[in-house]
């Protein structure tokens, strides 16, 4: 073998191990890099609080609002319970709700005509400004809460099915109409798989924005009714000045949302993961 | 089965195509005066510059749109099964594997995949890709997509095949290697083909009939019977027979644009 032989190979092999080295580091850094960010983040709170004796009335340490989230698990676990059940049924009444108008928009243009404004209208018209008028005209404050949060969730789910209905290649569409296809196999066979992806964007979207209807339900509506849950729990916790308390509901709800959206790639990901472009892995 | 073609001045009539017009918009005409005789077996190629109504006569056949003016006509009337469409593109759908892209012509017509799984096979072997029947298109190369497009078409076993410059997008080397398998393909299977393309070399390798069209209005300027003899291979493609007809093909076409302009 000759040196001019050898050399590329070796060459390649270093680029090959390097790009090996590269990836590796990424994966550890993926997760070390935002803990180490934490870390720092909690003893500099830590420390800021420590040092200026900042009174726990104004801002808690991390100690303190540890130690409440242990003492006082027993009533922010039976809140966040409720908070989620009002945000999962809210997400799925969107759902429910979104698909069925978008299919109904799609099928008929006189429904889309006629009552789309009326989605858009109840989309910008800010939540926090119809809540109080919810809560006048609905007796039941679980339903009245339920309402704010579906009114806030349902508009991106709507919105994106229905232009993912429209989305379909229009050859193949041609190619339905070719082969006599009726209304019910375009919608199942053509225009649903093609609106998948859209949906589920939609989806992620909706999640998120279903648990902060669900909050500003609660800051409005209050616990009259509606039992005890996390954003009531918080804003209950402000008026006592228990701040170890407030910011432990805090960051419950943070965690919810972050389960939320990681449910909802989990599932994008899982019926997009074979066939679309958004979730192909590729090389380099 | 290898079914022999009668020669072909005595084939049985498929279709007939009489003074077909269609203008868009009230003026705009994108094809005047329309006459065509399709007969069972034949390989006919519609070959023009774009614009020359070639697709619209494609979209007219297949019934997605009507003429403005003349007559389609069938022999023995159409239904639903006459038909088998390629397009440019491969036009598959990419969240359903090959199989179930193949199966969809049954499928619209309610027919289970148990009772034609038989037949989506032999379309898949016909093409050569029996091997990827699990696959989602997204695995698949542009002529192999093509190739799924393909017996998607015939997998019916349409009285017609409609095949709009299905070869346009892919490279040469996999044109002329899809070429020579359709053609096999038709040996094989003896269907009828109308193949709309832009290609000279395309069209006198592939028809036994070129309808020559112009452009604005679109029209047929003339008609060039290929009498060399199939099979055709690699051999025909280099052979003074197809020089000649490659020559006579574009004289006509050299005619239809000269006109044009």
């Amino acid at each position: 073998m000759t040196i001019a032989d050898t050399t590329p190979v070796t060459t390649e092999d270093q680029e090959e191990l390097a790009r090996f080295r590269r990836e590796r580091v990424m994966k550890i850094a993926r997760w070390t890099l935002p803990s180490l960010v934490m870390i720092l983040t909690v003893l500099a709170w830590h420390l800021y609080v420590a040092i200026n004796e900042v009174p726990h009335y104004v801002l808690p340490g991390p100690g303190l609002v540890a130690q409440k989230m242990v003492e006082d698990w027993g009533i922010l676990w039976p809140a966040m319970i409720l908070t989620g059940r009002l945000t999962i049924l809210a997400l799925l009444f969107a759902v429910i709700g979104g698909v069925g108008l978008a299919v109904a928009f799609t099928q008929s243009k006189w429904a889309e005509l006629s009552f789309f404004p009326y989605a858009v209208i109840l989309q910008v018209t800010p939540v926090v400004a119809i809540a109080p008028l919810i809560q006048i005209y609905v007796d039941n404050a679980f339903v009245a809460a339920l309402l704010c949060a579906w009114i806030v969730a349902f508009f991106p789910i709507l919105s994106n099915t229905t232009i993912g209905l429209k989305s379909a290649d229009h050859n193949l569409s041609d190619l339905f109409t070719i082969y006599g296809a009726t209304r019910w196999q375009r919608l199942r066979y053509l225009a649903a798989p093609s609106a998948l992806p859209f949906f589920l964007g939609g989806l992620k979207i909706a999640g998120g924005l279903a648990l902060i209807g669900a909050v500003v339900a609660e800051f409005v509506i209050g616990r009259a009714g509606t039992g005890l849950g996390l954003a009531s729990t918080l804003l209950e916790a402000s008026y006592r000045f228990n701040f170890g308390r407030l910011y432990a509901a805090l960051i419950l709800i943070s965690v919810m949302g972050v389960v939320i959206f990681a449910l909802m790639s989990l599932i994008s990901h899982l019926a997009l993961f074979r066939w679309h472009e958004s979730a192909l892995k590729r090389e380099s | 089965m290898n079914q022999t073609r009668p020669p072909i001045d005595q084939r049985a009539p498929l279709l007939r195509m009489s003074h077909v017009e269609k203008t868009f918009r009230g003026n705009v005409v994108a094809l005047r005066d329309m006459n065509l005789a399709v007969n069972q077996g034949d390989f006919v190629s519609l070959l023009g510059p774009s614009g020359c109504g070639k697709s619209t006569a494609l979209r007219l056949i297949s019934g997605l749109m009507s003429p403005t003016s003349g007559r389609i006509e069938w022999t023995g009337g159409q239904s639903k099964d006459d038909l088998g469409v390629v397009f440019q593109e491969p036009t598959l759908m990419p969240w359903a594997r090959v199989v179930d892209n193949v199966w969809l012509p049954f499928r619209l017509r309610g027919v289970p995949y148990t009772d034609v799984k038989d037949d989506v096979l032999e379309a898949l072997r016909l093409v050569g890709l029996e091997k990827f029947q699990r696959a989602f298109p997204r695995e698949l190369s542009g002529g192999m997509k093509m190739r799924v497009s393909i017996a998607r078409a015939l997998v019916t076993k349409p009285r017609l095949i409609l095949m709009d410059e299905p070869f346009a997008a892919l490279d040469e080397i996999t044109r002329h290697k899809l070429n020579n398998d359709l053609l096999a393909l038709r040996e094989q299977i003896g269907c009828t083909i109308i193949f709309v393309t832009h290609s000279v070399f395309e069209s006198v390798f592939l028809s036994d009939r070129i309808v020559v069209m112009a452009a604005r209005p679109g029209r047929v300027i003339r008609e060039v019977q290929v009498t060399a003899p199939y099979p055709r291979d690699e051999e025909f493609r280099t052979s003074a027979d197809y020089a000649a007809h490659c020559r006579e093909a574009s004289e006509a076409l050299h005619d239809a644009m000269g006109e044009a302009a």
